[in-house]
């Protein structure tokens, strides 16, 4: 009995650590509808600050209450440097740019940090006063897990008087139901969601700071709050603060409970409730239908069929690449059958969301699906490798539509959490099963057959699939189908009333995006010779948004320029110190510089010189 | 000879009478009006009669088939055809494509992943944009039409099915008074050609009175009226309704 309780404590004390960094991230969400990927950073921030600021106080009690407000007040200043200079530019980008934009600020800032604090964990004082154990049944409770189960709910309370009995919560709550009509208040609308965006650094900030006494500082704290900090949210309901405090007590109660049953549940298990809460409650337990969507975006313009000059210069750039082995036959060409591999897994991510409207935020899924069953075919089904190249996108494909069947049920941006969840879920997996999938250690020895174990040979194998791949794809963006998604993205209420069952069709394509991301993924394994986890990771998933963004998510040609464009940057920038920094700031110069992406940027070249062109006719 | 019939049709939300029997039948060729002051029920029943919104009680019949209980899309396919009182369109097609998509479907083509969309039914949909006065438009975004051609090219949309009941919800909300006259007329002209039955609901009583057939007012959920435009003129029920106070029905009110 003692034990159990003292295990539903514990898991008390790590829902009050996971409510203040999720409660703000969802004012940030309500007020701003940003989906702040950069909330780890901030987290992982205040963390650090506190940390020196409580080392060099050094003044018992005191000083380390002192250092944590403090550090949450740095970071809450450093939120606001963030909002004015990234974030207000995109508040009417489309979702996928602002998140794209704030997983730039986390590459950022993950190199800043390092830069400051240096790559070591760091193990920060206990809390003065609270640094021994209650026996509560019998069994120790630490004194600061009490301390930390108080503050939670005392946070809540002082949230909602913030926003219930102060003029500046009214005018926030107020921007959240109708910004224009705020705006046409007379509301200076800048600056409310600069201290909106300031209190949610604020609360995430004093979550890390909080966490000092019982975890070491590292530079993982980031990306390793971000999921659950993103599945509180999304259970409790986008921009609810009490959703985010019941939500971050489900899981951290089931959590404690779960992992006594079966130790390694805690890595899925936020997600499984996630996606079972999406599928009852499909905007979270306090959310409304109205906080799913961002702003509407800009209409694009008509598909057009490709000219024959267009296919022409298509066709030459494939020949072209087909000479290269003639040049070169060593690092060029790896890098080459890279490049392939991301067109296809861009390619595919932008049919489902660019074509089909429907954003993944964990695309990888069905990448690392085809790589693990590819190499799982070679290395325990003893199949040979053509045979294994078709069982990957299979398997995706499987994989898919069984997610795809819960997705498809859900737009926006719950649909978005919904497929990082299903991501994550195998990832966990991946990682956990070791006898099956290597875990951590991967599969290695996943050779191509011998007359394709050339890399000319494997180059015009990849070559071909990926070509293949993308021709496909493409037909199908122009097929009657294709237009179904299209019609399905611009408006499902005119889809339902011209009598078409837009969920199966939107099903349909999501198994078949999962079936050549797949593709990529065998093809990924058989290049590499092996497969680990990070394939169906998190930064696999934004890879291949990235890709999409820098290519423009408006053009079905865009994911071949934005792949190419990406993987050679990495390549290049990736041998660099700091380079995640770099990369972050180029991220962030494309966002806010050329919205469009690289395919938008040339067709407004070409536009731009057609158009003199034939003003110079005229003249 | 009526082609829908709706017999004590209810619904409520929460405890309040949105809907309360009511009982019309639409005659073949016919344009009739449904009217009645803000919140009388009237997109509460169109929703109903469509699929979006399940009557509490009552039934919808198509040429004595039930359409209660199916979705939107089913009664769509049964020949029922909509247009939206906010325009719903594919904003990143073509005016042409808009058309295109809704034959697809009409053909049952929408799983087709071989051909290429927009070789499919381009004169079929041109005949159609030409009924409606569009074909001059076909090749141009619909995302640049003005307010009253999506209007029209949704008449053409939902012509692509060939209904027999064509409901129109609001036509000519937020159209200019020359714009509302052209609409209805083309509307008027299409129910003489193609022998198909509209049922509209409209706040401009000039264009109620001038081109439908028969009108029905409905007020507080239930159905007040029913009769041509003089007959409803001269009724005095409609004239409280639109006229007077809202305490005439106070009796009828405590009865239910």
């Amino acid at each position: 009995m003692g034990f159990y309780f003292a295990q539903f404590l514990t898991g008390l004390a790590n829902a009050s650590s996971l409510f203040l960094i999720a409660s703000g991230l969802s004012i940030i969400f309500g007020v701003t509808r940003i989906v702040n990927f950069a909330h780890g950073s901030l987290y992982m921030l205040g963390a650090y600050f506190a940390y020196t600021l409580i080392t060099t106080l050094d003044a018992g009690g005191f000083g380390f209450w002192t250092g944590v407000i403090l550090a949450a007040l740095i970071v809450a200043v450093i939120g606001a440097v963030i909002e004015i200079l990234v974030l207000r530019r995109i508040y009417r980008a489309p979702e996928l740019f602002q998140l794209v934009a704030t997983f730039g600020v986390l590459l950022i800032i993950q190199d800043v940090t390092l830069a400051i604090w240096g790559a070591e964990d760091l193990l920060g004082p206990r809390a003065p006063g609270l640094s021994r154990a209650v026996r509560i049944f019998g069994e120790p409770i630490p004194e600061y897990d009490i301390a930390l189960i108080i503050i939670g709910p005392v946070v809540l309370g002082l949230i909602w008087l913030l926003f219930s009995r102060t003029r500046w919560g009214v005018l926030v709550r107020a921007a959240t139901q109708d910004r224009e009509m705020v705006g046409a208040l007379g509301v200076n609308q800048r600056w409310l969601f600069t201290s909106a965006f300031m209190v949610g650094a604020f609360l995430a900030g004093l979550g890390g700071a909080l966490q000092v006494p019982r975890e070491s500082v590292s530079l993982l704290m980031d990306l390793s709050i971000i999921g659950e900090a993103f599945v509180v949210v999304v259970i409790g309901g986008m921009g609810s603060v009490t959703g985010a405090f019941v939500a971050a007590v489900i899981i951290s109660v089931l959590n404690a409970f779960g992992v006594l049953v079966f130790p390694q549940i805690s890595l899925v298990l936020p997600f499984l409730v996630m996606a079972v809460v999406l599928i009852v409650r499909p905007y979270g337990l306090f959310g409304t239908a109205a906080s799913a969507h961002g702003p509407p975006t800009v209409p694009e313009a008509p598909m057009k069929p490709m000219s024959i000059a267009g296919i022409a210069v298509v066709a030459a750039a494939v020949a072209l690449v087909a000479l290269l082995p003639r040049l070169d036959d060593g690092f060029i060409l790896v890098l080459m059958i890279d490049v392939l591999i991301a067109m296809l897994f861009a390619a595919s991510l932008h049919f489902l969301m660019g074509v089909g409207g429907m954003v993944s935020f964990g695309h990888a899924a069905y990448f690392g699906l085809g790589a693990y069953a590819a190499a799982l075919a070679v290395k325990a089904l003893g199949l040979p490798m053509l045979a294994a190249m078709a069982f990957g996108p299979l398997v995706a494909a499987l994989g898919a539509m069984i997610f795809g069947w819960f997705c498809v049920r859900l737009s926006g941006v719950y649909l978005a959490m919904l497929t990082l969840a299903a991501a994550q879920i195998l990832w966990g997996v991946t990682f956990q099963w070791q006898s099956v999938t290597g875990g951590d250690d991967g599969i290695l020895g996943v050779w191509p057959a011998r007359w394709a174990s050339s890399k000319p040979a494997f180059f015009y194998l990849a070559l071909v699939l990926s070509v293949a791949g993308l021709v496909l794809i493409r037909h199908l963006a122009h097929s009657p189908f294709g237009y179904v998604l299209r019609g399905g993205r611009d408006s499902p209420i005119r889809t339902e009333a011209i009598g078409i069952d837009l969920r199966a069709h939107q099903w349909l394509g999501f198994i078949l995006a999962g079936a050549f991301a797949g593709l990529a993924g065998v093809l990924f394994a058989f290049s590499k010779g092996s497969v680990f986890p990070d394939a169906l990771s998190i930064g696999q998933s934004i890879d291949g948004l990235i890709m999409v963004l820098l290519g423009g998510v408006q053009a079905l040609i865009g994911p071949i320029f934005g792949a190419s464009a990406f993987v050679l940057l990495e390549d290049y920038i990736s041998r660099l110190d700091y380079w995640r920094a770099i990369l972050g700031g180029v991220i962030l110069v494309i966002v806010l510089a050329a919205p469009n992406g690289i395919a938008g940027g040339l067709s407004g070249l070409w536009q731009l010189v057609r158009g003199g062109r034939k003003t110079g006719e005229r003249a | 000879m009526s082609v829908l019939s709706v017999s004590n049709l209810s619904k409520s939300f929460g405890g309040v009478d949105a809907v309360r029997d009511v009982s019309f039948a639409l005659g073949a060729a016919e344009f009739l009006a449904l009217i009645g002051p803000n919140g009388a029920g009237k997109t509460t029943c169109f929703n109903m009669l469509n699929g979006y919104i399940r009557p509490d009680r009552g039934s919808v019949t198509l040429e004595g088939v039930e359409l209660v209980g199916r979705k939107p899309r089913a009664v769509w396919r049964m020949g029922v055809g909509r247009t939206f009182q906010i325009t719903q369109t594919f904003p990143s097609m073509t005016v042409r494509e808009n058309v295109q998509m809704a034959l697809i479907s009409h053909h049952r083509r929408t799983l087709n992943m071989t051909r290429r969309a927009t070789r499919l039914y381009a004169e079929e949909a041109d005949t159609l944009l030409a009924r409606v006065g569009m074909a001059e438009e076909a090749a141009r975004p619909c995302a640049e039409l003005a307010y009253g051609d999506l209007k029209r090219l949704e008449l053409a949309i939902a012509l692509a099915h060939r209904p027999k009941v064509l409901l129109m919800d609001e036509p000519t909300a937020g159209m200019a008074p020359s714009e509302r006259i052209a609409l209805m007329a083309l509307t008027g002209e299409i129910i003489k050609s193609e022998g198909v039955s509209v049922l509209f609901t409209e706040h401009d009583m000039d264009v109620v009175f001038t081109h439908a057939h028969r009108i029905l007012v409905l007020n507080r959920g239930t159905l007040i009226a029913e009769g041509t435009g003089p007959e409803i003129r001269a009724n005095p029920m409609v004239q409280e309704v639109y006229l007077g106070g809202g305490t005439v029905f106070k009796g009828e009110a405590n009865d239910a």
